[in-house]
């Protein structure tokens, strides 16, 4: 009964050695907590659960580091059973051996029970490495992991490593990534958006969570951290400044709640625009008008978007009944 | 009357109380979290700044170690403190000494009295964010009676204060209504802003520099209406990091449209106006003609 309903919600398991940055990073991703303020952090002492919900519901687990090496128990048979991924935090500024050897034997385990885990690795805090030794300890990592995994006889387990600090926007990508991988209607959300690009002069697109800035999907052209960090900050300008002349009257009024959007024109050309669509997430486009007139190419965007929005919720609509067929097909 | 469009401002205080990072932030972009980085400044550092056009601010960032500390009042007092127009003393909340700073403070003052004695005197009682946050307005109020005794002594009775950190809005609203002070023609762009605001039937309307994104004046009504006090200072920081954000894009904004009822756009080279409306079904390209038209009268 347990096992389904949490099947309901992808889980994401956090784990990694003490110290290694796993709470800083569930505050910063979910809590919008200051970078700078993580340093205060206790340590982590029990399990702890992060209830997350945009498209889909996801729940991330932290486990505490202290476990000194991982004693595979009933309870934790279960658990990875019931997990979509599995995140390992790595402290790159750290001694990494010890934490190498850790995940070899979490992997052993988890790709036992549940052979479908997406596993994940995170080289953490690399805000403090240059950008040669960034490149050097990421391809160190890699291949000590290889051999750990092959002398365990696991050399087909599918590994991702991303390269993280809680300073810069390296986190939200990566996790924007992991979250993906959980979603299973990205397929379709991708080509949508791959249209809806095609047909308004859109250079880039994402689907952002408002609270979280996670990007639940975008278009398939190649992402660009730069312009990601753009559309993510104006998500906050936006956000922070609706707020900011909220009429309290009309918060109190029922009816539907009206839809945030914004446009801002820079002075070579871009706009960047934003538009909320359902379930606590937005729309943010970067649109390049080159030689056409800005309105008219606005308007060809919103009519666009209008479709996309009404596109997302017969896609949201037809998912919420997906898990329940399954299911019966199964029993 | 050239002379008077250019602004003598000493920025002074002892070692380590925050005075260039105040300036790095305001007038040069920098975040607060960079401000770590800056050394400590050797003498006096010069920035020439031009704000709103016409006017140019010199500001004079003195180093606040006590060896250059003693040279200011001795053999440079005479360069340093002559035509001067403001001098902003910067106040450590978390200083060990403060009867030194006080009396550093009454060094300054001194020389002002002689030397510029129209100077405008303000103090910023910097680095709040140290002290609970229960604490600070009695800490506040308690520095200000001392610091507002002690001018008045030196013949400058209207000594104003403002409590600052680099961590939040404050240091926005202090620098703002420090600038302000020095603006010639306010009483006109009020004026203008005010009539602005009836023709377009907003809520509000705010001007504010464009480079520093400093507070020119607002067009604000005591009308009752329950908006945030900050308001002005969080749409300061938030416009700011929003320029910085663009500036990624190798480009600056030009106008920003939410949700139709908020509009920033550029009025002059120098100002960019914030305008809220109070409702948002009126259509955009009327609003952007308004905006066009209006931007004449604050040339």
């Amino acid at each position: 009964m347990n096992a389904e309903e949490s099947n309901s919600k992808a889980t994401i398991l956090l784990m990694g050695l003490r110290r290694g940055g796993k709470s800083s990073i569930c505050k910063v991703v979910f809590h919008n907590m200051q970078p700078l303020d993580t340093l205060y952090l206790e340590s982590t002492s029990n399990p702890t659960m992060e209830h997350f919900s945009t498209l889909i519901d996801l729940a991330v687990m932290e486990l505490p580091g202290q476990l000194n090496y991982f004693e595979p128990n009933y309870d934790s048979e279960r658990l990875f059973k019931s997990v979509g991924a599995l995140v390992y935090v790595i402290d790159s500024q750290d001694e990494y051996m010890n934490a190498l050897t850790n995940f070899a034997i979490i992997v052993e385990y988890a790709y036992k029970v549940n052979p479908d885990i997406n596993i994940e690795v995170l080289i953490h805090k690399v805000d403090g490495l240059s950008e040669d030794f960034k490149v050097e300890t990421q391809r160190d990592i890699m291949q000590r992991t290889g051999e750990e995994l092959l002398e365990l006889g696991l050399d087909g387990v599918q590994v991702s490593f991303y390269l993280t600090s809680i300073f810069d926007h390296s986190i939200y990508e990566a996790f924007s990534r992991i979250v993906q991988k959980l979603i299973p209607e990205l397929p379709f959300l991708e080509n949508m958006l791959d249209n809806l690009v095609q047909h308004s002069k859109i250079e880039k697109c994402f689907l952002f969570d408002i609270n979280s800035k996670i990007y639940v999907s975008t278009d398939s052209s190649p992402v660009d951290i730069v312009t990601y960090e753009t559309c993510a900050e104006f998500v906050d300008v936006t956000i922070d400044l609706h707020d900011l002349y909220k009429i309290q009257s009309d918060a109190d009024e029922m009816g539907p709640q009206r839809e945030v959007k914004s446009v801002s024109a820079l002075n070579n050309g871009v706009v960047i625009y934003l538009r909320q669509m359902i379930r606590g997430l937005a729309l943010v486009a970067l649109i390049r008008p080159d030689d056409t007139d800005v309105e008219s190419c606005l308007t060809v965007v919103d009519y666009n978007v209008d479709i996309f929005k009404r596109g997302l919720e017969q896609v949201w609509a037809h998912a919420r009944i997906m898990p329940a067929e399954v299911e019966g097909n199964k029993t | 009357m050239s002379s008077n469009n250019r602004k003598k401002l000493l920025l002074m205080g002892r070692s380590g109380s925050g005075k260039s990072s105040m300036r790095s932030i305001i007038f040069s972009n920098y975040s607060a979290f960079d401000t770590r980085r800056l050394g400590a400044t050797i003498d006096v550092e010069h920035s020439h700044l031009r704000f709103l056009g016409n006017m140019t601010l010199n500001l004079w960032d003195c180093g606040g170690q006590d060896v250059f500390m003693e040279n200011y009042f001795s053999q440079q007092k005479d360069h340093i403190f002559q035509m001067v127009q403001v001098l902003i003393h910067v106040f450590d909340v978390e200083s060990q000494e403060v009867i030194k700073d006080i009396e550093i403070f009454t060094k300054a003052l001194n020389q002002l009295k002689k030397y510029s004695p129209d100077a405008k005197i303000f103090v910023l009682l910097h680095k709040m964010d140290l002290v609970q946050r229960d604490k600070r307005q009695e800490l506040f109020q308690i520095m200000m009676s001392k610091l507002q005794e002690t001018s008045a002594a030196y013949g400058f009775p209207s000594l104003v204060g403002f409590p600052t950190s680099i961590w939040d809005e404050s240091l926005y609203k202090a620098w703002s209504q420090i600038i302000c002070s020095l603006i010639p023609n306010m009483a006109t762009y009020q004026s203008n802003l005010k009539k602005l605001k009836s023709v377009m039937n907003a809520r509000e309307i705010i001007l504010f520099e464009r480079a520093t994104f400093l507070v020119i004046c607002s067009s604000n009504t005591a009308s009752g209406e329950l908006l945030d006090p900050k308001r002005f200072e969080k749409i300061s920081n938030i416009m700011k990091n929003f320029k910085q954000s663009s500036m990624k894009l190798k480009s600056s904004f030009k106008t920003l449209v939410l949700d139709n009822t908020i509009f920033v756009s550029e009025l002059s080279p120098n100002m960019m106006c914030f305008i809220v409306l109070n409702k948002s079904d009126s259509p955009q390209e009327l609003i952007l003609e308004n905006i066009k038209k209006v931007k004449v009268h604050f040339q």
